[in-house]
């Protein structure tokens, strides 16, 4: 837990839930929209950005009490922040920890930017990319994102 | 690390069994495309009467206009004794109503024992082929893919000259020519060097060229045509739209450097061809249809062989 010298704990343990650590400088929030965290959820969640980080200079840590992450919702945060590390408490214990993994398959999580692609209209399908070193590649139109992947979250 | 497997969500599906869907000339390795060249040789070269699909029905659903590929996926059928059902538009279907392509190819399913999709969005053949029983085969899905189209076209060059290692000119609008798109595709299996000419911002898209280069496939871009024209084996012209452009003079005066004419044919090898997808508006002088470099209207009649091989493909 990272300690302000004056100040005590930045943000305070949890009891049962799950931690993410060693996120990106700045990306907390996009890592709660990518795991589907928006502010109508219930959860109760701590979030800390631009902490000070030997390993990476800055750093956001998020804190969800009461919901332990499934591997393929953690997965996907290693889209935007790849060397995330994922803590599962239970009961102020770390009982598991896990680091991320880029995904082979991207489905429902990001946009087409493509205006055109059948995936943007009210057809019962997700959107599905292919995840390559260039970027993420359209499985329906063969468009390819190769910047700014956050923008195009869904 | 990239692990196997899907993050999350599940798609709707059609059927477990894998289908003999056609989607995209991406999906074609060599081998295949050249077996269906093959077999479309054979189909033409034969004096017998086909029955191969007798009792079979095609589904034809065009939600664009067609022509040539309507009718000649229609006449391919007739030829091989099946009977084809269809749509010609939107407004003639339930999708007038609100129902989605995806019900709309869940219902045909149990019409027809294969689907020619013609749709204006991109992707559209590869949602087909996840919610269809039956094989789909992709009859141009907006600026996407046409892979029946690109099949003809590459049977039609290996009427005149071998395909490996030939100089192909691309003309007009290559962002938006799915034909070209498709055609960049196949050629670059064959080492075919790919000569582009197109107006600025009308050029092929930079994901393509990337990644043919890639590939090993030499891409060389001109603005005009005249630089490149004595080199070519083959010359593909595509339509340039009007609907590009903000007024009729900015059309006529950028599309006229991009016309094909006797003049411009002078000093050309004598073994060129020329092909173009059709419809045509001013980009080939009706002049170059007499000349022995003019194959276009062979090609278009190429498109009965080479659907036939495909409906054979997935059907037979």
């Amino acid at each position: 837990m990272k300690r302000d010298a004056r100040k005590g704990l930045l943000i305070n343990p949890i009891q049962n839930g799950t931690v993410i650590d060693h996120i990106t400088g700045g990306e907390a929030l996009n890592v709660l929209k990518i795991i589907g965290i928006t502010g109508t959820t219930t959860e109760s969640i701590s979030v800390a950005t631009n902490v000070e980080s030997g390993k990476m200079g800055r750093k956001d840590i998020v804190k969800i009490e009461n919901r332990e992450l499934h591997k393929e919702e953690v997965n996907r945060i290693a889209l935007i922040a790849p060397n995330a590390s994922i803590n599962i408490i239970r009961n102020f214990e770390v009982c598991e920890k896990k680091g991320v993994e880029i995904p082979c398959i991207l489905i429902g999580v990001v946009r087409c930017p493509n205006p055109g692609c059948i995936s943007n209209t009210n057809e019962p399908i997700y959107s599905k990319f292919e995840v390559l070193p260039k970027g993420l590649h359209c499985l329906y139109c063969d468009w390819i994102i190769t910047k700014d992947i956050t923008s195009h979250l869904i | 690390m990239c692990r196997n497997g899907t993050a999350g969500l599940l798609l709707f599906r059609g059927g477990c069994i894998p289908m003999n869907h056609i989607i995209s000339i991406r999906d074609l390795s060599r081998t295949e495309i050249d077996h269906l060249i093959d077999e479309a040789s054979c189909i033409q070269s034969s004096a017998s009467i086909d029955q191969s699909l007798k009792g079979k029905i095609l589904a034809l659903l065009f939600f664009e206009p067609s022509t040539r590929t309507r009718m000649s996926f229609e006449a391919a059928m007739a030829r091989m004794g099946g009977t084809s059902i269809g749509l010609d538009s939107v407004e003639a279907s339930s999708m007038a109503k609100g129902e989605t392509l995806a019900d709309t190819i869940r219902v045909v399913s149990g019409y027809a024992d294969a689907i020619v999709l013609r749709h204006p969005k991109e992707g559209s053949a590869r949602l087909a082929s996840e919610f269809a029983s039956i094989p789909v085969i992709n009859a141009g899905d907006g600026a996407g893919q046409h892979p029946s189209q690109t099949l003809l076209d590459l049977y039609t060059i290996r009427q005149s000259m071998p395909l490996d290692g030939i100089s192909v000119g691309l003309l007009g609008d290559l962002r938006y020519g799915r034909t070209a798109h498709s055609l960049a595709y196949a050629l670059s299996l064959y080492g075919a060097t790919l000569h582009t000419i197109s107006p600025k911002g009308l050029e092929l898209p930079g994901s393509i060229t990337d990644e043919l280069s890639k590939k090993g496939t030499g891409i060389v871009e001109h603005r005009d045509i005249s630089e490149i024209i004595e080199t070519l084996d083959v010359l593909y012209v595509t339509r340039i739209q009007r609907e590009r452009f903000p007024d009729s003079a900015s059309y006529f005066k950028v599309a006229s450097g991009y016309r094909v004419t006797p003049e411009l044919l002078g000093s050309v090898r004598k073994n060129l061809i020329v092909l173009h997808p059709l419809p045509r508006l001013d980009e080939i002088d009706p002049r170059v249809d007499q000349l022995p470099y003019a194959q276009y209207f062979e090609q278009s009649r190429n498109g009965i062989p080479v659907r036939m091989a495909m409906l054979r493909k997935v059907m037979g």
